[in-house]
């Protein structure tokens, strides 16, 4: 099996088959994860490059081990030191890195669009790995894949996302790859960072957290950039805590199988208290843990290689 | 030397001519105009060796006549940019489309805020211009809005109109005095109805696609409250308003109200990627759809045609904005925005034409005369004694854009492929026939 594209640009271009493939695929990675000898030989001989433009811990230690899990030859392009610097554009530096011979480029940049410019671009397969405010497909990927898990399907189930959804990119993939599976999303969080249009994407908006998480099954808490801190968009982290922090006293509307997820790097004390995102109903360690058997699945379902 | 074009359907709102005549040009001017049998003493074609089939003489038998085009609207780069167009490039991509006079924007570098940077622009106008250039000055000191510039003197040096295009007049008290000054002289200002804070460093139109895009959006209130700003303006000093590149259908019914009320000299254009595509061109992050104004939703694409239909908006411009090929194959955000517009104006105009939008009377008022009027210039009209500014047209044309065959060095396009029907296929301008492939 494998995907009918080539590229993973966002989950807005996957059929709801496409999600179900990569999650069932991934749930094969994670029992090779727990042997002892944790690394296959199924794509020997292939080059990754992880080309970041923007700062990144997890998602690049995640794709790096991913990549490394399935026996590829994986550089980590760095862009401050790179020609980058130099001027040279975009295509350009991706250009010559499809000439060094990668198979995989894994992209992160602030404007959105890039994975797409990329994929149009060059022959080696893109994975997006973030652009701008747009998407983070391989984030919602791995966040379907932690619902199931722990809610054993995706279909009617009652999500709430909370926080920063404007800017946010995980949040915009997760609306996407939920709807897709048939779940039914709600968005809490200041109108200021949930537009109202936002209606649109077939999503419920709510500004009240404890009328948004009344019967939930999931939350997804959204990391507030402290950068938007001052621009209007609220008053101060404290109150923002106070009208949307997750508490444990919150949490108790929720349905009480309820599970916490956040993509990280969390601020405690601005979005998640720490005993709710250390608690028993948090599953955010999970998260990094399923995000390597996931990269590992869309590495191998692009890579055409026949199961 | 002598020119008739006989046999053509000539079009002259200036005039009430709408009409199968014969034109006569002597020495680069319109000497005389006249229907089809009754030719006038001057115009028998066996004088001055003016025979049908040479070159004294066009047959224009089943082709629209009309004034060359005029269009206000027009970035042509120099000096400071010739990478992306020079008044040379920029003049032969208006004669392409039947335009023979262009009014430049002034955000060059240097910006046009002195005169002599205004003489220098028409010295190489004349030089190597093949169409009509009129300089428009900027309504402030290096388009910082804090001082105005020295707009008595760029007049006198031949600026016809003042604008800061590219960016608004934020200050209010300066667009204030920018239009009270402007009554010394009779020059519209021209605003660029934008505001800054409230856009934020959008690039396309706010709504549920540049959610869907991952774009940072612009709402339609961006303008719409510098246009009903600057109307309020225009009424507080009496001076002459020209707003451009109206996008929004909020703005048409401010537009549309303040010229009811009739208390303030307000006009207004549009361009015709405002009535042709929408914000969906935008769709798989295509930069040459990327422009500022961004492109709207489909009801302020209506709201713009209803609008050029009753007269609110007197205009069609193209603000022609090109640019090079490296800057416009990037990131979406990071590409300048701005269609090359002057080759496929008429083209996507006359689309107005066929759906019953406008007549071709109209259209002609919309491209020529209109705006020759607001900035005052002798053109846009073929009576007799005027310039012979000419612009002939095949309605019947069907052809398809190539953007590569432009002769503006801007390629920048989202109508590339695109088929159109309705092309001009001679110019004639500063007495030169152009016929055109």
């Amino acid at each position: 099996m494998s995907l009918k594209s080539r590229d993973l640009i966002g989950i807005k271009e996957l059929e709801p088959g496409d999600i179900e493939l990569v999650l069932d695929t991934a749930a094969g990675f994670k029992d090779v994860l727990g042997r002892d000898i944790k690394k296959v030989p199924a794509l020997r001989g292939r080059t990754v490059v992880n080309l970041f433009y923007e700062p990144s811990t997890r998602t690049r230690t995640s794709f790096e081990l991913a990549a490394k899990r399935l026996s590829t030859d994986v550089i980590n392009f760095s862009v401050s030191t790179s020609s980058v610097v130099k001027g040279e554009t975009l295509r350009d530096t991706a250009m010559n890195i499809q000439a060094l011979g990668a198979d995989f480029i894994i992209v992160r940049h602030s404007c959105a669009g890039t994975a797409h410019f990329l994929a149009k671009n060059l022959n080696a397969s893109v994975i997006n790995a973030g652009d701008g405010t747009n998407e983070h497909p391989t984030q919602a990927l791995l966040d379907l894949f932690t619902i199931k898990e722990a809610k054993g399907g995706i279909s009617g189930l009652n999500v709430a996302i909370v926080g920063d959804v404007l800017h946010s990119r995980v949040a915009k993939s997760n609306i996407y790859a939920l709807k897709k599976l048939g779940a039914r999303v709600r968005l809490i969080g200041p109108p200021t960072l949930i537009p109202a249009y936002m209606k649109e994407l077939g999503v419920e908006l709510y500004t009240d957290m404890n009328e948004g998480l009344k019967d939930v099954d999931i939350i997804m808490m959204l990391r507030i950039q402290m950068e938007r801190q001052g621009k209007g968009f609220f008053p101060s982290t404290d109150e923002y805590f106070r009208n949307w922090g997750l508490t444990s006293e919150r949490i108790s509307r929720a349905k009480k199988d309820v599970i916490v997820m956040h993509p990280g790097p969390m601020n405690r004390g601005v979005e998640i208290s720490s005993d709710v995102a250390d608690g028993r109903m948090s599953v955010i360690l999970e998260q990094v843990t399923n995000g390597l058997a996931v990269r590992m699945a869309v590495l191998y379902l692009l890579s055409g290689v026949k199961a | 030397m002598k020119l008739l074009i006989k046999n053509g359907h000539v079009i002259d709102p200036s005039q009430g001519i709408d009409e199968t005549a014969d034109i006569l040009i002597e020495d680069g001017k319109i000497k005389e105009i006249s229907g089809r049998g009754e030719p006038a003493g001057g115009m028998k074609e066996n004088e001055s060796g003016m025979k049908t089939g040479e070159r004294g003489v066009i047959d224009a038998g089943g082709l629209i006549v009309m004034p060359g085009l005029v269009d206000i609207h027009v970035h042509f780069r120099e000096p400071g940019f010739e990478y992306k167009e020079t008044i040379k490039s920029g003049a032969g991509a208006a004669i392409r489309g039947g335009i023979t006079s262009v009014c430049c924007m002034p955000n060059t570098n240097p910006v046009n805020d002195n005169s002599s940077i205004t003489q220098f622009i028409l010295k190489k106008a004349a030089m190597e211009g093949i169409c009509n250039i009129y300089p428009v000055g900027c309504i402030t000191k290096g388009q910082k809005g804090r001082e105005l510039a020295e707009m008595t003197m760029m007049h006198e040096a031949g600026c016809v109109a003042f604008s800061d295009d590219g960016r608004p007049v934020e200050d209010s008290l300066m667009m204030r005095r920018a239009l009270e000054y402007s009554r010394v002289f009779d020059a519209p200002v021209i605003s660029h109805c934008e505001d800054l804070m409230l856009a934020a460093g959008g690039v396309m139109n706010e709504g549920l696609l540049s959610v869907l895009l991952g774009l940072k959006g612009v709402p339609a209130q961006a303008e719409e409250i510098m246009v009903a700003r600057d109307i309020a303006l225009a009424e507080l000093t009496g001076g002459r308003l020209h707003l451009a590149h109206v996008s929004t259908k909020g703005s048409v019914e401010l537009i549309r109200a303040a010229k009811k009320r009739g208390v303030a000299a307000i006009s207004a254009e549009t361009c015709p990627h405002y009535f042709s595509i929408t914000e969906e061109a935008v769709r798989g992050y295509n930069t040459n759809a990327k422009v500022n104004p961004p492109l709207r939703g489909r009801e302020d694409l209506e709201a713009i045609k209803k609008g050029l239909a009753d007269g609110t908006i007197d205009v069609i411009v193209t603000d022609h904005a090109p640019h090079h090929m490296d800057e416009k194959v990037r990131e979406f955000d990071l590409a300048p925005p701005g269609i090359s517009g002057l080759e496929t104006s008429v083209g996507l105009s006359m689309k107005l034409v066929d759906e019953g939008v406008l007549t071709l009377k109209q259209l002609v008022e919309k491209m020529a005369l209109n705006p020759a009027g607001i900035v005052g210039i002798r053109k846009g009209s073929i009576k007799p004694g005027y310039d012979a500014d000419i612009c002939i047209i095949d309605t019947e044309r069907e052809y398809r854009v190539d953007a590569a065959g432009f002769s503006s060095k801007g390629r920048n396009t989202p109508f590339d492929k695109w088929d159109l029907k309705g092309k001009p296929v001679i110019t004639i301008c500063k007495g030169v026939v152009n016929e055109l492939s």
